[in-house]
């Protein structure tokens, strides 16, 4: 089942295309990766996806039913989370409450009190932060910073999670348990839509990728295909 | 029935002229130095009360008084911006901010300088008649003083508009409008821009209270109404963009003129009805991008 | 939410410093002159705008200039239907048409950047003034009104009673979840939304809120004067005062508005018959010289020299965090 679909997406900003025509689709349960140089368009096409920006023309739709247009908190409620590039932590907010702003507000059925806290705890164990609840968002590394958005996230309870550069700025071993996180959230039944540079991250464990230049999508398939990709390659290594 | 609508559209232009004057120079204030100045009106005060206080004093001629409150307004606004806002935009740790912080210092400043009129003038309400004859003007009678008024807006306007867009201080401005921290690194000297900037903001609004004063009461408290003015032009032309504001002003001014000869005390009522719909539905204003 | 802080002593005694005050207010009347118990209601005044302007604008970080046109709707609701409705129902009636007011502004104007919003806000009370101008004008016939008379002591408790259900209100909305999604809206409102708050919503909620209990206190202080018209009942200065109120004190703590209101209320209520022009002068100034050199406001002043003391009192030197 597709879980979402985009067809002709298009977004100006001023006369400059971010985005022109991109149509792209991902499967329930896939990993698929989202790559391209800087200003490909990569952020801004999840930014249509997630409402925080109306789209010029086209349509993208999540489990057949038509989002664009859509304000943030409704696609949020709908199944849809994300995680944003420059990390948008509540930072003045302990760790516990960024979690249960997402499981007070986000999920699909509204939750008592109670449910809702447990839900958030589990978010924080999930991500290996139940330890520090209690300590303000703004005092934690940045890897932790980022576990907490993608427990955020979770804790609004999504079918699909977009993550916006997930590794950036981490070292090999956050990495290697960035990774290992994502495949664990796949196994659990999140579909995982993921914007990344580290190419071991995305070859590691995508099952599908697709490349944007120049807000076009120039080509899509298997790691192991892209990796042969002669149009992929000329536009990382050339001019 | 053609008449009357020349009588309309000619006494909109005329308080058009004045709105224009005064949404410049808030455009440039807000548009290029980034300060919502709510106290603009209280420059446009301060010209109004001075040129009726040179009058009755000395005997001044409103005309030549546009010579003195103009650099007088213009140098009190530089020193303002040089001292309050700069110190402002360097201690404010980002540009959403200092917009609002420098909002609130424009509230404290509207509140000093209007207290300091009160305190000096009184709150009475004064005018003086300065060329209250009539003119004949293609068949239909105007005041002198309001047709000399929208003569000097014109020209102060267009006199501005060719400083802007010709100048080397023109473009250094522009330039320092659409990015600040590249025209700082092109060796545009930011700060005495910025406060030259909002110095000519206050120095139109200087002249326009001249003008003001020849043809309306004045008042310690006339400011406020003159901000709104202003501001709603400013959103109307589109913030920050300069030439929107000139014929803003005019826009506004006919749309005044129109439902004043409806009914008289809606026009005010109609300014505020047609900022709630910019803000509804084109924010940018309808030359804004 | 970590619920145990409310049993521990850090809550006890400001608890307990609160009910003392409430006691000694509630009971003042008995034992203070009547010119005395008008000040004390005109400063409980002040305070209601200042936590009420507080509540909206600290939290989501929207600068409200609309406190003035809450306030004299309010004082005109009670112009109006003064001598036709109990004194209660009138001090509701302000409250509510405030609210209503309120959400209509804030439907419109809450979604749009927060400058366009101070600006609209800070227009309010002009418009409301020429649109009653008008209508008094055209319509009636009149030009303002004569108010209802009440008692002293009467004002003075619906003005307590008014402050004691917004500092509750306050409270607890703070603790609430609605009080969650309006810390995660003030801390970063892109991640809110995408949170699943409804942002707009509660912004425009919040906001009416707020203006129910100026409207609600303008309503019983209109008593006070005994002829309104649309200039005397929509001044700016009570946009002004509020703000520099609530800077000066402080916005980060609970009780920073509060301080704040009390000392420039009764500065005010002092100055205001001797030094008209003088004493808005100076708080002219003082609001200027506040977001100059005090950003967190007289309480934050004060922790921040009680954290160098004690610092300095341990170790004498920089501690290690």
């Amino acid at each position: 089942m597709r879980i979402l679909e985009g067809e002709k997406v298009t977004k100006y900003f001023g006369g400059l295309a971010a985005l022109s025509n991109v149509t792209f689709h991902i499967g329930k349960g896939e990993i698929v990766g989202l790559i391209g140089p800087n200003g490909a368009g990569k952020t801004t096409l999840f930014n249509l996806i997630s409402g925080a920006l109306p789209t010029k023309s086209g349509t993208i739709k999540f489990k057949d039913e038509k989002i664009t247009g859509l304000k943030p908190h409704q696609i949020c409620r709908l199944g849809v989370a994300r995680t944003f590039q420059t990390v948008k932590i509540f930072a003045n907010m302990p760790v516990l409450d960024n979690a249960l702003v997402g499981s007070f507000f986000g999920t699909p059925t509204s939750m008592s009190s109670a449910d809702a806290a447990r839900e958030a705890i589990e978010s924080l164990e999930l991500v290996g932060l139940s330890a520090a609840r209690a300590i303000p968002a703004r005092d934690l590394t940045l890897a932790n910073q980022k576990r907490l958005e993608v427990a955020r996230a979770l804790a609004t309870k999504p079918e699909l999670l977009l993550l916006d550069e997930l590794m950036a700025g981490l070292n090999q071993t956050e990495m290697a348990e960035a990774m290992e996180l994502v495949t664990e959230l796949r196994d659990k039944g999140i579909t995982i839509f993921m914007i990344e540079h580290v190419m071991k991250a995305i070859m590691g464990t995508c099952d599908r990728i697709m490349v944007l230049h120049h807000g076009e999508k120039i080509a899509e398939g298997t790691p192991r295909e892209i990796a042969k990709n002669k149009t992929v390659v000329d536009v990382y290594l050339g001019a | 029935m053609i008449v009357r609508i020349f009588d309309i559209i000619i006494a909109g232009l005329l308080t058009g002229g004045i709105y224009s004057l005064i949404a410049m120079g808030f455009s440039l204030q807000y548009g290029v130095a980034k300060v919502v100045n709510i106290a603009h009106g209280e420059f446009i005060m301060l010209g109004a009360l001075l040129t009726w206080a040179m009058l009755t004093a000395f005997g001044i001629n409103p005309l030549v008084s546009l010579a003195i409150c103009g650099p007088f307004t213009f140098i009190i606004g530089f020193l303002i911006y040089r001292t309050l806002f700069t110190k402002l935009r360097t201690s404010s740790p980002s540009p959403a901010v200092f917009e609002g912080n420098s909002m609130l210092a424009a509230f404290g400043l509207m509140f000093v300088i209007q207290n300091i009129a009160l305190i000096i003038w009184g709150a009475g309400m004064r005018g003086y008649s300065y060329l209250n004859v009539g003119v004949n003007f293609l068949g239909t009678v105007f005041a002198a003083n309001r047709l000399v008024a929208l003569v000097a807006a014109l020209v102060i306007g267009v006199v501005f508009y060719v400083i802007i867009m010709r100048t080397r201080l023109g473009k250094a401005i522009r330039a320092a409008a659409e990015d600040p921290a590249t025209a700082g690194l092109m060796g545009v000297n930011i700060n005495r821009v910025l406060a030259l900037c909002f110095g000519f903001g206050a120095l139109l609004a200087g002249l326009a209270g001249v003008l003001v004063s020849m043809c309306y009461p004045i008042y310690a408290t006339m400011g406020l109404e003159y901000t709104l003015i202003a501001i709603i032009v400013v959103v109307l032309g589109g913030l920050g963009n300069i030439p929107g504001s000139f014929i803003g002003g005019f826009i506004l001014g006919l749309i005044g003129s129109i439902v004043s000869s409806w009914q008289p005390s809606l026009s005010i009522v109609s300014y505020y009805v047609l900022f709630m719909l910019l803000l509804i539905v084109k924010p940018t204003g309808i030359f804004g991008k | 939410m970590d619920m145990t802080a409310f049993a521990s002593k850090r809550f006890l005694v400001p608890g307990l410093v609160s009910l003392i005050l409430l006691v000694l207010l509630a009971t003042s009347p008995l034992y203070i002159s009547s010119y005395n118990v008008i000040l004390l209601a005109a400063i409980l005044m002040y305070i209601v705008l200042t936590v009420s302007w507080a509540f909206f604008s600290g939290p989501t970080g929207y600068l409200s200039l609309a406190t003035a046109a809450f306030f004299g709707v309010g004082l005109y609701t009670t112009a109006v239907l003064g001598k036709a409705l109990p004194l209660l129902a009138v001090v509701a009636a302000g409250g509510l048409v405030s609210f209503v007011l309120a959400f209509i502004v804030g439907a419109i104007t809450l979604r749009l950047r927060g400058i366009y919003f101070a600006i609209f806000t800070f227009g309010l009370v002009e418009l409301i003034k020429h649109a009653l101008l008008f209508w008094e004008i055209t319509v009636t016939g009149t030009r303002g009104r004569f108010v209802v008379l009440v008692g002293n002591n009467t004002i003075y408790y619906v003005v307590l009673g008014i402050l004691v259900l917004l500092l509750l209100t306050v409270y607890f909305v703070r603790r609430s979840k609605f009080g969650l999604a309006m810390q995660s809206i003030g801390d970063n409102e892109d991640a809110a939304a995408h949170m699943g708050v409804n942002v707009t919503l509660v912004k425009v909620i919040t906001f009416a809120v707020s203006a129910f209990f100026i409207g609600a206190v303008g309503a019983i202080m209109a008593t006070r004067w005994t002829y309104i018209d649309p200039y005397v009942a929509f001044n700016p200065l009570f946009s002004f005062l509020p703000v520099l109120m609530a800077i000066f004190g402080g916005l980060g703590q609970f009780y920073g508005p509060i301080i704040g209101a009390a000392i420039f209320a009764y500065l005010e209520e002092l100055l205001l018959t001797k030094f008209p022009y003088y004493y808005m002068l100076i708080f002219g100034i003082v609001l200027v010289v506040v977001i100059l050199y005090l950003p967190d406001g007289l309480i934050g002043l004060i922790q921040r020299a009680r954290q160098r003391w004690q610092k300095g009192g341990l170790t004498g030197k920089h501690a290690n965090t």
